[in-house]
């Protein structure tokens, strides 16, 4: 009553009840329609019951599946179950949405005509309407595939890690049931298992730092070196340094698990063997194929970075080195106090996109050497990173569930990485404001 | 003091000549292996034991059995990933430009959400997933088949494209379509006539990125593809050399050089855009 005064005072305007709108809301449409806005709150109003009518049974199946898993066995199929009672899910958020964003519509249309508004007529009404709702038209497409193709099959293996779903338990043959945080658990308390995950995490982390640090040293060495005003023919230079990258890289890849071939392989005969007389076990022996992996990655990663650096050393102002030259400065301080920080200032986002791709890298390890050599007792190969262990997992040995476990462990790291990534990233700051 | 110009210059061609000799030393690395595969591509023979850089007779073979073989599905392939690549060329590039147009333009409910939510996405590999999504296409019965390829490759790539085109359309001036919509016109016109043709170089990096990716990916095609018809080029050319029975390394370099060709010489002429267009799309988002 308090505030119903004091709004009275403040506006001697139309006794129009927000909260009664909001209130009357509770049925989809009657808010709208308390406010007058008949049109608007039948089409609410039907729209709403509709999509009751035709999704209540999917729905409270979906969400009663979701629960259980299937009660028969070789009838129900878990996985059916499970993704139906994803999309329950994703189908209850979206009408929570709309159904809160009805609420506050009406309450803030009733809150507008206590002020005094008038309700546009028909086709203002639905003009604004169209104004409003057209960039949820634009988007919507877009966010529809996205939904189906992104969203839902990581919260279906999301889902999944917390079941028990391997090869020997498998629907249709069998149930799935939810097990809780268990896989998490036996990924840290089974010896061997624990022993995989921390010698995969290692080595992918090796191999991301290695391989990407690696790519932008050698970048950086080149594009300074090209970069010098004596040299000739830069043209021809750039561009054939920039053909690892514009070359398919799976055609590459696997010509070079050719060329590194350990009994017929042009490293191994034409190189290693003529000059110190014995064979490298390229593919045979892990740390071996380790040092392959990371030389081939630095092949084919070079390029874009060396492109990157060249248009920013283009960039850099000429004034500085003659000004560093005026006060003698030698080659090392004019690289580290101009040279560098433009070069790291300018590509510096991209550059931690590098190591991101890299961490996630499947193609090189698995087109190399399929993660291999195999390690016994394990079911990593002695070179897999992380998700293409969980690859093998999935396809080889179908221990599902597992699979799904260290998927959401790498997704926890990656999230951890973008979060900071893009929290210091300019643009976001911007964005910030509206 | 005299020698002092003279030293100068012997150390000027000594450095030029190590700055030579180490781009020299590169060339071999990067064009050794390119060549390589190119001299296997000619050589006749189906392995690569005493195979050498040079061929001693070399021919055609691969390619004429690439082409005229009956059991050869290689033209298939070709015109499968033509088929994938021109509809995530067309399709996703409209769709990404309608979904980077709104959050560019509009101000609306939910859009820092969405924003958070398409970073978060663009971080996760589809590859991650890739079980549910066998599943998924599994119960709609998709398949095995060149449109479920399709609608994977569109909406997996909608984050990452929708803030490359976000960040173009945002240096746009806002003043364009505020003065078109004083002359009344509509959200289509603005959109259609006055922003997606000032659009057009990162609407062509990312259509160009779209036509590409399924002639290098193999590894989703491996997921969803079942029959060799269906293949794409990059899973039946990898197909070549993974099958264990009948692997065929120069078949498949021969296949491997149709194809690469084309694809670094479009990627050497419109390098500028394409390095210009990945690097804003990690710096604008």
């Amino acid at each position: 009553m308090a505030i119903n005064n004091k709004q009275t005072e403040a506006t001697t305007q139309t006794k129009h009840n927000p909260t009664l709108a909001a209130l009357l809301s509770i049925i989809p449409g009657l808010g709208q329609m308390y406010n007058k806005r008949f049109i608007k709150g039948s089409v609410i109003f039907v729209l709403f019951a509709a999509f009751m009518i035709a999704m209540f049974d999917f729905l409270s199946s979906g969400v009663t599946g979701l629960v259980t898993l299937g009660v028969e066995e070789r009838v129900d199929d878990s996985r059916v179950f499970l993704s139906e009672g994803i999309l329950s899910l994703i189908f209850i958020t979206f009408f929570a949405t709309f159904y809160v964003l009805n609420i506050l519509d009406a309450r803030s249309d009733a809150k507008k005509l206590q002020m005094g508004w008038k309700v546009p007529g028909v086709v203002e009404g639905f003009r604004n309407a169209w104004d409003t709702g057209f960039p949820y038209l634009l988007v919507g497409p877009g966010l529809f595939l996205l939904i189906f193709v992104v969203l839902f099959p990581l919260l279906f293996m999301g889902f999944l890690a917390f079941t028990n779903y391997s090869l020997y338990n498998a629907p249709p043959r069998a149930l799935l049931e939810w097990v809780g945080f268990k896989n998490f658990i036996d990924l840290f308390t089974i010896t061997e298992l624990r022993g995989t995950f921390l010698n995969v995490l290692s080595w992918t982390l090796i191999w991301t730092f290695m391989a990407t640090t690696l790519s932008i040293a050698l970048a950086m060495f080149l594009s300074i070196l090209v970069n010098d005003p004596r040299l000739k023919f830069k043209r021809l230079i750039r561009t054939v340094f920039i053909l690892p990258w514009a070359v398919p890289g799976f055609v590459t890849i696997i010509i070079f698990t050719a060329l590194f071939n350990d009994n017929f392989g042009a490293i191994n005969a034409d190189i290693i063997q003529p000059l110190f007389g014995t064979a490298i076990p390229w593919l045979t022996e892990a740390n071996w194929t380790k040092v392959a992996l990371i030389m081939i990655q630095v092949w084919l990663g070079f390029p874009f970075v060396f492109a990157l650096f060249t248009g920013v050393l283009q960039g850099i102002s000429s004034d500085w080195y003659e000004a560093a030259d005026m006060d003698g400065a030698t080659r090392w301080q004019k690289f580290k106090f101009i040279t560098f920080p433009h070069l790291m200032f300018a590509t510096g986002p991209l550059l931690i996109t590098q190591f991101t791709f890299n961490f996630n890298n499947f193609n090189i390890i698995y087109l190399f050497n399929g993660g291999g050599p195999p390690v016994r007792g394990q079911s990593a190969g002695g070179t897999d990173i992380l998700i293409s262990w969980i690859y093998n997992l999935t396809f080889t040995n179908s221990q599902y569930s597992l699979a799904a476990a260290i998927s959401i462990i790498l997704g926890i790291i990656v999230a951890t990485f973008a979060f900071f990534q893009f929290r210091r990233s300019s643009s976001f700051k911007e964005e910030g404001q509206y | 003091m005299a020698s002092q110009p003279m030293s100068r210059k012997t150390k000027n061609t000594l450095e030029l000549v190590v700055m030579y000799a180490v781009i020299a030393v590169m060339f071999v690395i990067i064009i050794y292996p390119l060549l390589w595969a190119l001299g296997m591509s000619l050589n006749p023979s189906s392995n690569l034991y005493g195979a050498s850089l040079i061929p001693e007779n070399w021919s055609f073979v691969h390619y004429e059995w690439l082409f005229t073989n009956p059991r050869s599905n290689y033209l298939t392939w070709y015109k499968n990933t033509l088929i994938v690549s021109l509809s995530v060329a067309s399709v996703g590039t409209l769709l990404v430009s309608f979904t980077a147009y709104a959050f560019s333009r509009y101000r609306f409910k939910g859009r820092t959400y969405g924003l958070y939510a398409f970073l978060l996405l663009q971080m996760f590999p589809v590859l991650m997933a890739m079980v549910a999504l066998y599943i998924l296409l599994n119960t709609i019965g998709l398949l095995d088949s060149l449109l479920g390829l399709i609608i994977i490759y569109i909406g997996g790539n909608i984050p990452m494209n929708a803030f490359l085109v976000k960040g173009y359309f945002d240096t746009l001036p806002k003043e364009l379509d505020e003065s078109a919509k004083m002359d009344g016109a509509g959200h289509f016109r603005i959109f259609f006539q006055i922003l997606l043709p000032l659009a057009k170089p990162i609407l062509a990096v990312v259509a160009l990125f779209n036509f590409m990716n399924p002639f290098m990916d193999f590894i989703l095609p491996r997921i969803i593809l079942r029959s060799p018809e269906n293949y794409t080029l990059a899973l039946g050319l990898f197909n070549f050399v993974n099958d264990q029975f009948s692997n065929n390394f120069t078949r498949f370099a021969a296949g491997a050089i149709l194809i690469a060709v084309p694809i670094a010489t479009v990627y050497l002429f419109l390098q500028k855009y394409l390095i210009s267009g990945l690097s804003a799309g990690a710096t604008k988002g």
